[in-house]
């Protein structure tokens, strides 16, 4: 067996045998639980690894299920039937993320959960949240992305709502689930639409076809409506800070991970499966909508009482920064002028950087609200005189969210106003003023939660949390300090995938 | 529930439960699958919970979530055995024996043993929808209220 041309299926396939084994092993010993899901989400990270490693070095990479072997891609008759994963430098980049947060959630959960509150079933979601994650950054086929689609579906939704015991956990995931359903049905009626019209389902293959016939935008539209639901743009954001709130810490950065994955898949649509046939028009809507996103997001914060909302719609408002940034881009799609190149690779930084601090956010939240025992900024106070470290972690997400220099959130933020501006001055006044708003909405938040005098105990924070908590602020320091060598070595490439990478990408799978 | 229902599922139960092995067995022949034959023997759950309440399947719940977790590990492993080739290459067709031939062209009658990996990951799907369909039904009986008595 060749590991490098297997690593691509892999990395789905050993988190989703890890997830159908985890209970098992917890039921001989909690140890063997535990080991078993070190050893595979770190033979999953490693997997992921490589493929960015091979992608990023060699290009993109296909993988033929049931073929003879991986790049038999084309049935005789020049017709893809098989699935088939294509993972190109946009889809190598979002299984990083994945990996990262992931991993990162993993080893917070390891001594944030407790044993009689469902430890196991958390941890074997959140893996089958991981697979169903990697199988939709790496599908190059359109029926898979709705099958991976509805995996994330039912595990988030099943990571929201399984604290049966908590009053609003069921309510959230009831809320979500309707969501995810009714998002996932557009997509499948889309999916339908294309096969019926084409009789076809690779994603290549029908890029090749989609001539911008009335069922090909009616697809798009269900398509658009589907995948943003799940991402969690507004006017369809109302599940996302139910769920954040009510999701324990470690599963929440998982669900953000989650939105972003949507958002590559929209993204994937807009820029492969469509990018034949350019419509400035759609490029303005999804910049309408970030827009929407983000300034409706970060006023919704300002009014929170409740640290682990504030934060959600913190992170819904940072989704409008990607979808602006990547919208710009495809308003200039068909002209290719040089900031729209900017502002799609502003867009991508933003999903790491978003992933990082947003991540370091609210592991700090969880992190205080087991301290404390509580998560209302009205009781709270005076948590820095115990919980050092985690009101260092705290103040450094808030500002890089914020968009504060030299941190990360700043370098990906600043290149999304220059490119905005362009198209348009008002786009980047709103954005910055959002900016401002949440950087508001954190100061209230850190100086409500974490200054003044000591109001509670505070129990310490387990090593382990704070470990975790320590890397995403690592991160947030080393994507800040150095974003040159981040963009042109990762961002760069994944943004160059959908800038012009699409006939490369038919190529790779249709190899003509 | 009457003497007549437990009688009539008592001797019910059984059948169902073959007619979904059955299922099962001919899905790489037959309409039907893994899927199918599992819904069908998870029936036979249903009617023992209606026939005999829910504390007389109480402790089916753990087989269930262990069948479950096993007819999944069954399936990706069988997808694994794929691996000489690509992930989910059937890899066993045509070893002969109890994987049998490829079958020759023209009507026949159903050949059983030609599917090679098929029948064995309709197996485990058959076992995981059985598992997963059977605990749920189990939950229902446990924690669903008894106003409708």
């Amino acid at each position: 067996m060749n590991l490098p041309e297997h690593a691509p299926i892999l990395a789905i396939a050993v988190p989703l045998l890890g997830a159908f084994a985890l209970p098992l092993w917890a039921k001989l010993h909690r140890s063997l639980r535990d080991g078993w899901l070190a050893l595979v989400a770190g033979a999953t990270a490693a997997l992921t690894a490589l493929v960015a490693v091979q992608v990023y070095t060699t290009g993109i990479q296909v993988y033929t299920l049931g073929a003879s072997f991986p790049a038999d891609t084309v049935a005789p008759g020049g017709f893809p039937i098989r699935i088939i994963l294509t993972v190109d430098a946009l889809s190598a980049f979002m299984g990083l993320i994945t990996a990262l947060v992931a991993v990162v959630g993993f080893a917070y959960a390891w001594r944030y959960l407790a044993e009689d509150e469902g430890k196991t079933l958390a941890l074997t979601l959140g893996t089958l949240l991981w697979a169903g994650m990697l199988g939709m950054a790496f599908t190059g086929d359109l029926f898979n992305l709705f099958v991976f689609f509805e995996v994330t579906s039912i595990a988030a939704c099943g990571l929201v709502g399984y604290r049966t015991w908590a009053s609003r956990g069921p309510e959230a995931a009831f809320k979500t689930m309707v969501m995810y359903t009714v998002g996932g049905l557009f997509v499948l009626l889309a999916v339908a639409l294309l096969y019926g019209e084409y009789g076809a389902l690779n994603l290549a293959y029908l890029a090749r076809q989609i001539g911008g016939s009335l069922i090909d935008r009616i697809a798009l539209a269900l398509l658009l409506g589907g995948l943003l639901m799940k991402a969690g743009a507004v006017p369809l954001h109302m599940w996302a800070p139910d769920a954040y709130g009510e999701a324990p810490a470690q599963a929440v950065i998982l669900l953000v991970a989650n939105t972003q994955i949507s958002l590559y898949a929209l993204f994937r649509v807009l820029f492969t499966l469509y990018g034949g046939v350019p419509d400035p028009g759609v490029g303005w809507l999804v910049v309408a909508l970030g827009t929407l996103t983000l300034l409706v997001a970060a006023l919704m914060a300002v009014v929170q009482m409740d640290a682990g909302r504030l934060v959600a719609f913190g992170a819904v408002s940072q989704i409008g920064y990607m979808l602006l940034g990547v919208g710009v881009g495809l308003t200039a799609v068909a002209a290719r002028p040089a900031y729209g190149l900017v502002a799609i690779q502003g867009g991508i930084f933003h999903m790491l950087n978003d992933a990082v601090a947003i991540g370091l956010l609210f592991l700090a939240v969880g992190a205080v609200e087991r301290a404390s025992g509580s998560r209302n900024l009205g009781t709270l106070g005076g948590l820095g005189h115990d919980l050092r470290w985690t009101t260092g972690f705290f103040l450094l997400g808030a500002l890089a969210l914020a968009g504060i220099p030299p941190l990360n959130g700043f370098a990906s933020k600043l290149m999304i106003y220059q490119s905005s501006f362009l198209l348009s001055p008002i786009l980047s006044a709103l954005a910055i003023l959002a900016s401002i708003l949440l950087l508001a909405v954190f100061v209230r938040a850190f100086q409500g939660a974490f200054l003044g005098p000591r109001l509670r105990k505070a129990e310490p924070v387990p090593v382990p949390m704070l470990v975790a908590m320590g890397v995403l602020a690592l991160g947030v320091l080393a994507l800040g300090l150095f974003p040159e060598l981040v963009v042109r070595h990762l961002v760069a490439p994944a943004a160059d995938a959908l800038w012009t990478g699409r006939d490369l990408y038919l190529q790779a799978v249709l190899g003509r | 529930m009457s003497v007549v229902v437990k009688t009539i599922a008592r001797i019910l139960v059984p059948v169902i439960l073959v007619f979904g092995g059955y299922v099962i067995l001919h899905g790489h022949l037959t309409p039907g699958g893994g899927f199918q034959g599992g819904a069908v023997a998870a029936s036979a759950v249903a009617l023992l919970l209606v026939a005999f309440g829910a504390p007389a399947v109480k402790r089916l719940k753990a087989p269930f979530s262990v069948l479950e977790d096993l007819g999944g590990i069954a399936f990706v492993v069988l997808a694994f055995l794929g691996l000489g080739f690509t992930f989910f290459a059937n890899s066993l067709a045509g070893m002969g024996g109890l994987f049998g031939a490829p079958v020759p062209t023209g009507p026949n009658a159903g050949i059983l043993n030609s599917g090679g990996t098929v029948p064995l990951m309709n197996w485990a799907v058959g076992f995981k929808v059985l598992g997963g369909l059977g605990a749920v039904m189990v939950l229902f009986g446990l924690f669903g209220g008894d106003d409708d008595r």
